[in-house]
């Protein structure tokens, strides 16, 4: 009973705090929005590129060709001991058979095709194509089927893998450093509300400590004020967020067509269900941590002297 | 932790109510408010401190209630050694102390009714015991009929007395009242002085801070004049007897 009637006077005068100190309380959610606004947007791209490297690391494979005359069992030890590798997902054989078949459908027409009746020039064609777990580990994977017997010649596509991981991690870490800084920025509006609110109710705090107040009771309508401000400056990011996405994502492919244009993208719901609990824990807990200690370090050093 | 219960303590022991050993206090600046201070307030005594400004009675007051801490020496409540009192107990301790000040402290935004509820929310009386308890010290103090009104609606003694109500409603052990009647007409100083009086009828032990000649002479009570930080007298009696 009495942990409710003190929850709801610290609700009550945290909102109270929010309405007097509207300027400040404005800045501080506009900073939140805005950073989390931004963290949106990188989140959007890290979890793209993220989903765009697991497409990668299922469609950017490594074809390996044998040295001619060898046995269909030969090329099942080459096989067996390509599986064994930790880092190789799976193994797809290509019969020179297959890879005519193939390379006649997708390259030349039929009345071309005809033109070579039964012969097959891709006769010393067989292959593996090689999928990875993880298509950082390619060059080793590479440089290990390169050491088997039998094995002639090892296509990759270790450039387009580099690229791929090279601006991932240029994109997480610029993001992280400037979610850091945002952040930071926004703790300091937030601390700085919480101060302006502080000293607007010195005289009422100086009171509540000569009559008793514990140090809980003072301190809850702060927090309750920066929990307020986070969870608002969450809340405003996620609705715009959730309104462009689409957009966003419209506009890059249009932008960038050669090199989008044929990339899939995660669909709202996927980046969301990650992106909602993410960035509200992030707005409240900046919050509450903002306020919390503000407000500590001003009781700390004593309003009323000493 | 140990909870700090200042009605049980005094309950339990026989240790004076308000003891100062020694006590000596001196601010940063170099002012030294308080100088080897001993004295000894027994529960439900009346006691004025009196003396010219600066002399220290101020001082006192705030290492009673805790707001400060000795240079030298040691300040005891009911026996506790208020030095010892960890951050958590200092407040607890408080819920046992009632203060008035010379400028009221009302909180300008609420009203009468809501500044005298705010201590008792503040100590986390429930809502249901504020309700009830509320109108009945508002009726004691003789401002029932102000329940609504806000301070600057009051007149100086009616601000007052809402002050006092507040200092009484948690029911204190110790009333402190640093010049009550400092901003106040001779006639809202007998009141006010007449409530106090009756708070220390009830058991309360009553600490106040005056300059005024004609209250101390008029109450016959315990007199202790402060001069430069030192005890110059220690009388029951008037102004006069306790002049230095």
């Amino acid at each position: 009973m009495r942990r409710i009637s003190t929850l709801g006077y610290s609700v009550k005068q945290g909102m109270k705090s929010i309405v007097h100190n509207r300027m400040y309380t404005a800045a501080s959610i506009g900073t939140m929005t805005a950073c989390l606004f931004l963290f949106g947007i990188l989140y959007f791209v890290v979890a793209n590129f993220r989903y765009l490297m697991e497409e990668a690391e299922t469609t950017v494979g490594i074809t390996v060709f044998f040295d001619s005359g060898i046995t269909e069992e030969e090329i099942g030890e080459i096989g067996e001991e390509i599986t064994n590798h930790e880092d190789v997902d799976r193994l797809v054989y290509l019969s020179a058979d297959e890879a005519w078949e193939q390379y006649k459908e997708e390259k030349l027409s039929p009345e071309l095709a005809a033109t070579f009746g039964n012969d097959n020039p891709l006769e010393n064609s067989a292959s593996f194509e090689v999928y990875l777990k993880d298509v950082e580990k390619q060059a080793e994977v590479v440089a290990y089927i390169e050491g088997l017997d039998g094995v002639r010649q090892v296509n990759d596509s270790q450039s387009f893998a580099d690229m791929l991981s090279g601006f991932n991690r240029l994109v997480g870490y610029i993001s992280a450093a400037i979610i850091l800084i945002l952040l930071g920025v926004a703790a300091f509006l937030i601390s700085t509300t919480v101060s302006s609110g502080i000293s607007a109710r010195k005289e009422e705090i100086g009171i509540m400590q000569l009559i008793g107040a514990a140090d809980a009771f003072i301190k809850g309508p702060f927090v309750v004020e920066g929990i307020v401000i986070g969870l608002v400056g969450a809340i405003l990011p996620l609705a715009v967020l959730y309104a462009i996405y689409y957009r966003v994502i419209e506009y890059i492919t249009e932008s960038f067509d050669n090199v989008f244009s044929r990339m899939e993208f995660l669909d709202i719901q996927t980046v969301f269900q990650t992106l909602i609990p993410v960035s509200l824990l992030i707005g409240v807990g900046i919050g509450f941590i903002g306020s919390y200690l503000t407000v500590r370090k001003h009781l700390r050093k004593g309003l009323i002297g000493d | 932790m140990a909870r700090y219960d200042l009605h049980k303590d005094l309950q339990e022991i026989d240790a004076p109510v308000i003891l100062f050993d020694n006590v000596s206090k001196a601010y940063p600046t170099g002012t030294h408010a308080v100088n080897h201070i001993s004295l000894e307030i027994r529960k439900g005594e009346f006691v004025f401190l009196v003396g010219s400004s600066g002399s220290g009675k101020s001082t006192m007051i705030k290492l009673m209630l805790r707001e400060t801490k000795p240079s030298r020496g040691k300040v005891y409540v009911a026996g506790k050694d208020l030095g010892r009192l960890r951050r958590s107990q200092v407040s607890r301790f408080r819920r046992s102390i009632g203060v008035v000040f010379q400028d009221f402290r009302l909180l300008k935004d609420r009203t009468v009714y809501e500044n005298v509820a705010f201590a008792q929310q503040v100590v986390e009386t429930p809502s249901w015991v504020i309700r009830r308890e509320v109108p009945k010290m508002l009726a004691l103090v003789g401002l029932s009929d102000k329940h609504d009104a806000y301070p600057n609606e009051l007149s100086g003694g009616e601000q007052q007395r809402v002050a006092l109500a507040r200092a009484l409603i948690n029911h204190p052990v110790i009333l402190l009242a640093d010049e009550p009647t400092g901003n106040l007409d001779p006639k809202n100083s007998f009141e006010i002085m007449n409530l106090l009086n009756e708070a220390n009828k009830r058991g309360t032990t009553i600490v106040v801070v005056t300059h005024n000649r004609e209250i101390v002479d008029s109450m016959q009570k315990r007199v202790i004049m402060i001069n430069k930080g030192v005890i110059v007298r220690d009388e029951k009696g008037g102004y006069a007897h306790a002049k230095n």
